[in-house]
């Protein structure tokens, strides 16, 4: 098997603007990839084409070395890639076992809901996973009132609990106490020792840095290039970042 | 945590029950809670003052008979209010229904195959409700005030203004079957009341249908990434209330055995009160069948009451308006205290 993600010559315009120019890019077996880039670079949009939201204008999906046409969310999902939004992207209003469930409720052939499974299993999963205790939360309890590690809990236990081969992580720091960010990580780490694939957005350059097995820096639509974690140290890295942030290359004048 | 969480635990799956729990009960159905407190406060008030009327089934019966024509128009919209969705053309949309049930019949002398169109016609025009704010984007409170008079209009063209008879259909089984009355008391709108009452509550609890009107309605962006179909959804929508108020209209001629072209245009503001009455946002995200069905039922229960309690009939708007607003702010507040 070859690798798990392989996007060859992706480019994605809106309208006129060109989000994205003939972008190559592989996730292996087993291996974190960390996308660093400035606002505005695209490393939202290729992860929204990785997750069938967008759909590329020119180029091709890969899963395992298949070619997968007209991507759609649900398509993608049973590539087994998940993705875990920023807090934004839960229901607010809706309780804690419809938010686990978001668009892929657990109902039989005709659309009817397993409520009562629903809720068993996010009692099952607060409990052993998102380590809830509080009496006061229960699977009715609406997501609003939760904390924002909470809620990062509650994305990644959704994003786990499907059993994805590939998760994606966008930005999922922000908004993140210290503690919770640490955990965060921590949940990153695990996910390669489970022996699944990751792709991990972040601004922060040590959050990647310290999570990825390689790191690839996209910059005004392209890639400007890839570093193997342990080929860099963090200190070349950033300088690196601020480089290409200047000059759209990474290729330091001096060093 | 990443190798487990997908072995499903028969053991944690059975063991789970919602245990009862004031505050978290309180707390899921404090709006619900709200509204039937409203009803029952306003219910005794009625009672106290004029109890021969109140405490007689003739009011009830009368009720059951009258109320059904909005309030069954006020379940499928409050699934479409809670997707953040409006739609003001259900009016006309039963004028249309009627009419085509009038201009089939004159063609194929059937009833039933009249009933069919009037059904069809409600759908399709619910569809279309549905493309034009799906497909072009346009806010469904501004395309449904276009469509609201685009119908009525068609209305009045199909029908050149006239108003026409329903009498043959008491010859028919269709009759009784809508508006007749069961045991000579119970009438039949209310069993078909209640039918929609908890198909819609199905639909929006217990179906994916539901589970996504909710999703749309809370959060549309959120309800795309996670693949969900916010435009099929929405259109779906429509269809049921264009169905649904359909359906009303016929029931509603049935009854009076007669059609009139203006069919449908009281019931815009009672229909639309029942909903906000028993607690769904405007917002989206938010409300419940058993608030509308109760908010309707308030609706119509305010002009009776206020001729029985002997006030002048000039007092009933005021006391609606009364009634809307402070139920309004109840359900915001509790909202927020709740949460």
């Amino acid at each position: 098997m070859g690798d798990r993600l392989e996007l060859i010559n992706i480019s994605k315009s809106f309208g006129k603007v060109k989000a994205l120019q003939d972008i190559n890019f592989q996730l292996g077996q087993n291996e974190v990839v960390g996308l660093l880039g400035d606002n505005g670079a695209g490393k939202s949009t290729m992860i929204k084409i990785m997750t069938g939201y967008y759909r590329p204008t020119a180029g091709q999906v890969l899963f395992g070395g298949k070619q997968i046409d007209n991507l759609t969310v649900p398509k993608a999902r049973l590539m087994g890639v998940e993705t875990v939004y920023q807090e934004r992207a839960l229901a607010e209003l809706l309780t804690l076992w419809r938010n686990i469930f978001l668009g892929r409720e657990l109902k039989n052939r005709w659309g009817f809901l397993d409520v009562k499974k629903m809720k068993a299993e996010t009692h099952r999963l607060m409990t052993q996973s998102m380590g809830f205790t509080s009496e006061a939360v229960t699977p009715n309890s609406k997501v609003g009132k939760f904390s924002g590690g909470e809620r990062q809990g509650v994305a990644i236990v959704r994003a786990l609990y499907f059993d994805a081969d590939i998760i994606v992580l966008d930005e999922p720091t922000m908004g993140l106490s210290l503690n919770e960010t640490e955990k965060l990580l921590n949940f990153v780490r695990e996910i390669k020792l489970a022996g699944k694939s990751a792709v991990f957005i972040d601004h922060n350059i040590y959050h990647v840095y310290s999570v990825s097995d390689r790191i690839v820096v996209v910059d005004r639509g392209k890639i400007a290039g890839e570093f193997l974690t342990k080929d860099i140290s963090l200190e070349t890295l950033m300088e690196k970042m601020i480089h290409v942030a200047e000059t759209g290359t990474l290729d330091l004048p001096l060093s | 945590m990443t190798s487990k969480t997908n072995e499903i635990s028969v053991d944690a799956t059975q063991a789970y029950k919602d245990s009862f729990n004031f505050v978290n009960f309180v707390r899921s159905y404090g709006t619900q809670l709200g509204i039937l407190g409203v009803f029952f406060g306003m219910w005794i008030f009625f009672i106290i003052m004029a109890p021969n009327t109140f405490l007689s089934s003739n009011i009830y019966y009368s009720f059951m008979s009258t109320i059904p024509f909005f309030a069954m128009m006020a379940m499928p919209l409050t699934v479409l209010v809670i997707a953040g969705e409006m739609d003001l053309s259900f009016p006309s949309i039963m004028a249309m229904g009627t009419v085509t049930f009038l201009l089939t019949y004159n063609e194929v002398s059937n009833v039933w195959l009249a009933f069919a169109a009037a059904l069809v016609t409600g759908l399709f025009i619910g569809w279309l409700n549905g493309i034009i704010v799906v497909k072009f984007g346009i806010p469904s409170l501004v395309a449904t005030i276009g469509t609201q008079f685009f119908w009525r209009g068609a209305v009045l063209v199909l029908s050149e203004g006239h108003s026409g008879t329903l009498v043959y259909t008491k010859e028919t089984f269709l009759r009784p079957l809508l508006v007749g009355k069961i045991g000579d008391v119970f009438p039949m709108q209310m069993l078909w009341l209640i039918l929609i009452a908890i198909g819609s509550w199905v639909l929006l609890n217990r179906h994916r249908f539901g589970a996504h009107m909710y999703l749309i309605g809370d959060n549309a962006n959120s309800a795309e990434l996670m693949g969900v179909n916010t435009g099929r959804v929405r259109i779906q929508g429509f269809m049921l209330v264009g169905l649904i108020a359909a359906f009303a209209g016929i029931v509603a001629s049935l009854h009076v055995t007669f059609f009139w072209p203006s069919q449908g245009e009281g019931y815009l503001l009672k229909t639309l009160a029942s909903i906000f009455l028993g607690g769904t946002s405007v917002f989206g995200g938010v409300g419940t069948i058993l608030g509308s069905f109760v908010g309707a039922f308030m609706i119509g229960a305010i002009e009776a009451a206020t001729v029985a309690i002997g006030w002048t009939g000039f007092l009933t708007q005021l006391i609606y308006g009364l009634i809307i607003v402070l139920s309004v702010i109840m359900h915001t507040y509790l909202g927020k205290r709740l949460g």
